[in-house]
């Protein structure tokens, strides 16, 4: 039995219900987990490792099974039982998996073989993906004569060349090295818009995930601790975990009284948004959304602990504000002294509040 | 020179010697001994091929039967080998690791014994028991842990698991993936196993002397009869022509591997 999920242009939708899964020594990687892919989305899985989004993402694939009750539907059909061989998915390993006893045309051509495309619709479709993904002239090559950035395009051509109904990547960006990450990054994210295909992308990098996601989900310990925006989830985190692990966060733990938020360094003006207020709040400020100022008539004051210059911009650790120093980014412009103190200014809007209560 | 530079070439002059003397010598007075014409009187009695064409003439027989044993067994191990050790390194639980051991087992039990247990149990079914196929079967069993061993070795250097996995998502069965992802990433390891194998038969004697009837003698069990039954001389011959067989053969597969080896990491 064959069953095709008529893919279009853009790819299926991806719904998943429920979907757990404990492994057979008993350890549950994944708690149930629902979550829902429109057509063409591309949504980034983020979390620490152990967060279960390797997991989800296999079971998405067809690599491993749900527990009882999960449910995983490609455009309203259930596949929840069907193996990865016929779930018509595009897979993009850490690893890579290329076939080292083929060169770089038969690894791309190989779905299309499975599928009994004829020989010259898959030249045909070889030439178009060795341009798409630039590594023309590598045709011939084995794939140990390859370089990593290389290795990386030719595993995206093979996982695309099939047309398939949805793109998934596990990490695939996190073996190569730095520079090389950002610019394949770049490439990547183009790649994706051209093609349009519903796409799955699992990563620990944060920088990565805003990339790249229309939609980012945070995972964490096997729950979904986040779904959102790139933007919401670093300006509107919902929880601490998520402020801290997207994005460098400072959280404060304030006293509330009458409009302001009182911490050891001074106060601070509250979000207009805030009502009901408890006595003592969590609040989160971004680095880069509190001004250096004079002391003289600041309303919040502290004084600079260390410098850490990293080019366009220099991040100040300020102590005497919190319990804990805040992580401040300032114009490489302005200076500062080790043991200065100065006045600090932040915009209400900046101020995010947490739920929880304070430890 | 310092001390430890001579205490080294002293060692290594050391295991030359006994190289030369327990392997070499030995193998080439034995050869000698099969073109004398008189071995207790020395190689001044003249060299004759007699011996050898009179082991020709009795034995000949018997090279062929190696030969045959040794492709068919290797067949066997390939068939039933290469699957197991595929099917082994993919389910690593507390199961397939018990398969394992039970298939590494006959290494560790006397091959005496494992002809003995053959024996009891298919002794009856005489016309098995007068065909080489009962042969086939002890050898099939003493060298099938070579060849799974050897291809699990290599399963476990070239992550087959995402391989697998790899070609699973473009949409190929498992035979599929076995044929053309799976079989082709494990050549090394099979053409060692195979070499492992081939040799391993044509030189067992344990199994095949107890297994053996006097119609399905094979090289090694000859050679123990013309020890036992014959002049030295002629025992002597029988080990040439042993060399003589074998060493080419070997060779070529060899270098048959070194081929493969070197087309694999080009």
């Amino acid at each position: 039995m064959t069953r095709q999920f008529n893919a279009g242009e853009h790819g299926v939708a991806v719904h998943i219900e429920h979907c757990a899964k404990t492994f057979a020594d008993g350890t549950q990687a994944l708690g149930p987990v629902t979550l829902e892919v429109a057509r063409g989305e591309t949504v980034v899985l983020l979390g620490p490792s152990g967060c279960g989004k390797t997991t989800l993402l296999r079971i998405i694939a067809g690599l491993e099974t749900p527990d009882a009750g999960g449910r995983v539907l490609f455009n309203k059909s259930e596949v929840t039982r069907v193996p990865i061989e016929r779930r018509n998915v595009g897979m993009v390993f850490q690893s890579y998996a290329l076939f080292p006893n083929m060169n770089v045309a038969d690894n791309i051509a190989y779905g299309l073989k499975i599928r009994g495309v004829n020989a010259a619709e898959r030249s045909a479709r070889i030439a178009e993906l060795v341009a798409l993904t630039g590594i023309e002239g590598l045709e011939r090559r084995r794939v140990d004569q390859l370089s990593g950035g290389q290795r990386q395009r030719v595993a995206l051509a093979r996982a695309v060349a099939v047309r398939p109904s949805v793109l998934l990547l596990d990490e695939p960006l996190t073996a190569l090295d730095a520079a090389l990450r950002e610019r394949l990054r770049g490439e990547l994210n183009r790649l994706l818009r051209t093609l349009g295909i519903t796409t799955i992308y699992v990563t620990h990098d944060q920088s990565e995930a805003m990339a790249l996601g229309d939609r980012i989900v945070v995972m964490r310990k096997g729950a979904i601790a986040q779904s959102g925006t790139p933007r919401e989830i670093y300006f509107a985190p919902a929880n601490r975990f998520v402020a801290e692990f997207v994005g460098a966060a400072n959280i404060l733990d304030a006293a509330y009284s009458n409009g302001s938020l009182l911490v050891p360094g001074g106060k601070l003006l509250a979000p207009d948004a805030y009502e009901n207020p408890k006595d003592r709040v969590l609040v989160m400020i971004r680095p880069e959304s509190i001004r250096i100022v004079a002391v003289d008539g600041a309303g919040l004051c502290g004084r600079v602990e260390s410098l850490n210059f990293v080019g366009d911009r220099q991040r100040v650790a300020i102590a005497e504000v919190a319990a804990k120093p805040i992580m401040v980014d300032a114009p490489n412009s302005i200076p500062l002294e080790v043991g200065e103190r100065v006045g600090l200014v932040i915009d209400p809007s900046a101020v995010r509040l947490l739920p929880g209560d304070p430890p | 020179m310092t001390m430890r530079d001579r205490l080294i070439f002293a060692l290594q002059l050391l295991f030359t010697i006994l190289v030369a003397a327990f392997l070499i010598v030995p193998a080439v007075l034995s050869m000698l001994a099969g073109i004398t014409v008189n071995y207790f009187r020395g190689i001044q009695s003249g060299l004759t091929l007699q011996w050898v064409v009179q082991v020709w003439q009795l034995y000949s027989d018997t090279i062929f039967r190696s030969f045959l044993i040794a492709l068919a067994t290797l067949g066997v191990t390939l068939v039933v080998g290469i699957p197991a050790a595929y099917a082994l390194h993919l389910r690593s639980d507390r199961f397939s690791r018990a398969i394992e051991e039970i298939i590494t087992l006959p290494l560790a039990i006397p091959g005496l014994a494992l002809a003995l247990a053959l024996l009891l149990t298919y002794g009856g079914f005489s016309d098995f028991r007068r065909s080489w196929l009962f042969i086939l079967a002890g050898h099939a069993i003493f060298t099938l842990p070579f060849m799974v061993r050897s291809v699990m070795a290599v399963f476990g250097a070239i992550d087959v698991k995402t391989l697998d996995e790899g070609a699973a998502s473009l949409g190929a069965t498992p035979w599929r993936r076995f044929r053309d992802v799976i079989v082709p990433n494990a050549m090394p390891g099979i053409l060692a196993g195979s070499l492992m194998v081939v040799t391993l038969s044509l030189g067992e004697f344990n199994l095949t002397w107890m297994l053996h009837t006097p119609l399905t003698k094979t090289l090694p069990v000859g050679l123990a009869d013309s020890y036992a039954s014959m002049r030295l001389e002629v025992a002597s011959a029988y080990t040439l022509v042993f060399f003589l067989m074998i060493i080419p053969l070997l060779v070529a597969m060899q270098m048959f591997a070194r081929q493969r080896a070197g087309a694999a990491s080009l």
